[in-house]
């Protein structure tokens, strides 16, 4: 609590939350107020804390970011072209340090029944539309970075699929963090609420220039109603001293899908927390992780599922590629609580270290209180398969080319998984810039 | 083509090799047939330059220039292929690209054009009759979930596309029901020809049944101990092993002595 930062962020409060959206209803001004009340008590998380044992937030804390009330002059700057954006197939609201910019945004195209808006017109307009759901989503546990979103968040994204519709094209949401001062705060809050047997795609990407630190800190709430079917994908692409956290807050209602696709590439601090809850019977999720850290990169991810009730089903793969002096951090833990019968939950993380000094922390965490249930986890680290390299060497290919392909191979598990064909090509070679010396390579893909 | 002269190999400074002669010329087959742990595989892996073998003495020559002196893939440039006794499983690598990215490192080697995708389809299809294999297995990870007589088809199957030069086959037919056999046999026995030479590595006489060799040479603790033609493995088969070390250790075994030291 010693830290300077915290107090120029609490210094900042009284005059931003007058600023904020929705600050003139009662209950978002006192949701906002309960959280910072609790962030004045708690702060920032330590190494002390189990849950952050292997991550320190230091070098996020030692330097003071500028929150955003509302950067609209920022988004003026943005020229997508030129951040290699390339024009939008479907509906997209671009966020610029946090806040909706509507000259990026594009929802010409937006199936009926779907509605993309931010959040904090909503706030301003209809609030009470949204306060079932807004801050309802994180557990008591939450850390102090979901807090302080809690407490200063006001825009962000909301997306409301009505009961039965079936969205035909995936809903973009990107955020681009911009830095014509130094040190910028980006908390954006997105609520997303799928209606009873509905179904569709939501893509968050995150990103941002190299070279400058700033600080994204988001919390994405996501309720499953009956039956809903959601695909959900969170690409982490920010600038190579960027800071970020983010939180993934997950209810879901009878018969309710997830299919959660976690993708970490950029980044030179970055945390990615996870908690679904399946609260119903015939619930069920998908989690499907990959990150890949170099240089001095730091990527921790946290998930956390909680098999509430009977008939439930999680399904876990996080893999990660380590490099460099990079080290990164996988603490999973699903617990089966005790009327949680005919469960099913399987985890693993699978980890691929590729130089001396990379360093991997893995904790995968099964608990278990119900008798009947399917349950397994596993964790592995380890290096290329040398049998493999030399196979395929003795097949004509270059060392270095092989050691890029089985990298590239490994990763490819977790991308081709991606349910969105333009997003996964664009991820294929995203990656495999990342990985792989390209011409020697690109004849293998 | 090929000649090895007096060819050492350890492996964890443990001597394998004690001095191996052996010259194989185009056009021929050479089978290399003796007991577990007499060195045959470690001979085929020499050849290749498979990591953790460390030729201690001798020279292995292969189209008049160093082979020891090249990388595993530049011998692979240069035509030599090893069919693998343990063919390794590549998750998320494609049979068919793997595949495309070797025919096409040995073309631009040779200073050819690179294949088109459509000529490339047109010569692997027509290779994977050779060899009865399904065509569903070009698009599943290299060996990913194979059998075993998957795999070792694939292995030949691989071999008639590269159309190597020098093919070594290790162990092909271990672990091989007798279809999966003549299936690779005839992979083999098609790719036959005056510019190529094979190199049948086996334990057991049954495959020359169907590739029939035009040298035998016996190897015993790391040395040859005995070169015949096809019916030196017949006798091999007659009298197993134990009748020719013992046979040879009488003509041979200075020899055998000497190259341990």
């Amino acid at each position: 609590m010693n830290d300077l930062a915290i107090n120029d962020y609490l210094g900042a409060h009284p005059d931003m939350s007058a600023a904020l959206a929705g600050s003139a209803t009662a209950w978002v001004a006192q949701t906002r107020r309960d959280a910072l009340e609790r962030f004045q008590s708690e702060g920032f998380p330590t190494p002390r804390h189990e849950a952050w044992r292997y991550t320190n937030v230091r070098p996020i804390l030692k330097q003071s970011f500028t929150p955003s009330v509302a950067q609209r002059d920022d988004a003026e700057e943005i020229d997508l072209e030129k951040l290699s954006i390339t024009p939008a197939v479907g509906p997209r609201l671009v966020f610029v340090n946090g806040h909706l910019s509507s000259r990026l945004s594009t929802l010409d195209d937006i199936d009926a029944g779907v509605r993309a808006r931010s959040l904090a017109a909503v706030l301003d307009n209809e609030p009470d539309s949204v306060k079932p759901h807004l801050a309802r989503q994180m557990p008591g546990c939450a850390h102090g970075f979901t807090i302080f979103n809690t407490a200063f968040a006001g825009d962000g994204a909301l997306i409301e699929l009505d009961a039965g519709v079936k969205a035909t094209q995936p809903i973009e949401l990107l955020y681009i963090v911009s830095t014509p001062n130094p040190g910028a705060l980006a908390q954006p809050r997105n609520l997303l609420i799928a209606g009873p047997n509905s179904e569709a795609q939501i893509v968050e990407r995150y990103i941002g220039p190299d070279g400058d630190a700033y600080f994204t800190n988001v919390v994405t709430e996501i309720v499953l109603q009956q039956d809903a079917r959601l695909g959900h994908y969170k690409l982490q692409e920010e600038g190579d001293k960027a800071f970020h956290v983010g939180g993934l807050f997950v209810r879901h209602e009878t018969g309710s899908r997830l299919y959660a696709h976690s993708i970490s590439i950029g980044g030179s601090l970055v945390r990615n927390d996870v908690h679904v809850v399946l609260g119903a019977p015939h619930s069920a999720c998908v989690l499907n992780g990959l990150y890949v850290a170099g240089g001095r990169q730091h990527v921790d991810n946290h998930t956390h599922i909680d098999h509430a009730e009977p008939d439930t089903n999680s399904n876990e793969v996080y893999k990660g590629i380590v490099d460099g002096r990079a080290r990164a951090v996988f603490q999973g833990r699903v617990v089966v609580h005790q009327d949680a019968q005919r469960s099913d939950a399987q985890q693993s993380n699978k980890n691929l270290l590729l130089s001396r000094n990379a360093e991997v922390d893995t904790k995968p965490q099964l608990e278990i209180y119900a008798d009947d249930v399917a349950c397994s986890h596993g964790a592995t680290v380890g290096q290329l398969d040398p049998d493999a390299v030399f196979y395929l060497r003795s097949r004509g290919v270059a060392e270095e080319a092989a050691r890029g392909l089985l990298t590239y191979a490994f990763a490819n598990d977790a991308v081709e998984k991606i349910q969105i064909v333009s997003l996964r090509e664009r991820l294929e070679s995203v990656i495999a810039a990342k990985l792989l010396k390209r011409d020697s390579v690109e004849e293998l893909l | 083509m090929l000649k090895i002269n007096d060819l050492h190999a350890s492996i964890d400074g443990k001597a394998i090799l004690k001095g191996i002669d052996l010259e194989v010329k185009a056009g021929e087959v050479h089978a290399i047939m003796g007991p577990n742990g007499s060195g045959k595989s470690t001979l085929a892996n020499v050849l290749v330059g498979r990591d953790g073998y460390t030729v201690t003495r001798g020279r292995v020559t292969y189209n008049g220039q160093n082979l020891l002196e090249l990388s595993p893939e530049e011998r692979a440039h240069e035509g030599i292929f090893l069919a693998f006794q343990y063919p390794v499983e590549i998750p998320g690598v494609s049979n068919i690209n793997l595949l495309k990215a070797s025919v096409n490192a040995v073309r631009k080697h040779r200073g050819e054009k690179e294949l088109d995708a459509i000529d490339f389809l047109k010569l692997v299809k027509a290779k994977l009759k050779t060899v009865d294999m399904k065509q569903e297995l070009l698009y599943r990870s290299v060996n990913e979930g194979f059998s075993g007589g998957e795999k070792k088809r694939n292995e030949v199957f691989q071999m008639a596309v590269l159309e190597p030069t020098l093919a070594i086959m290790d162990e092909t037919d271990s672990g091989l029901d007798i279809d999966a056999l003549k299936a690779v046999a005839s992979g083999v026995n098609a790719l036959r020809a005056d510019d190529r030479a094979i190199i049948v590595v086996t334990h057991y006489q049954r495959l020359l049944d169907y590739i029939v060799p035009d040298y035998v040479h016996v190897l015993a603790h790391g040395s040859v101990i005995k070169s015949g033609d096809k019916s030196l493995a017949l006798e091999l088969e007659k009298h197993g092993y134990g009748w020719i070390e013992s046979h040879a250790d009488d003509q041979a075994g200075a020899a055998t002595v000497s190259g341990a030291g």
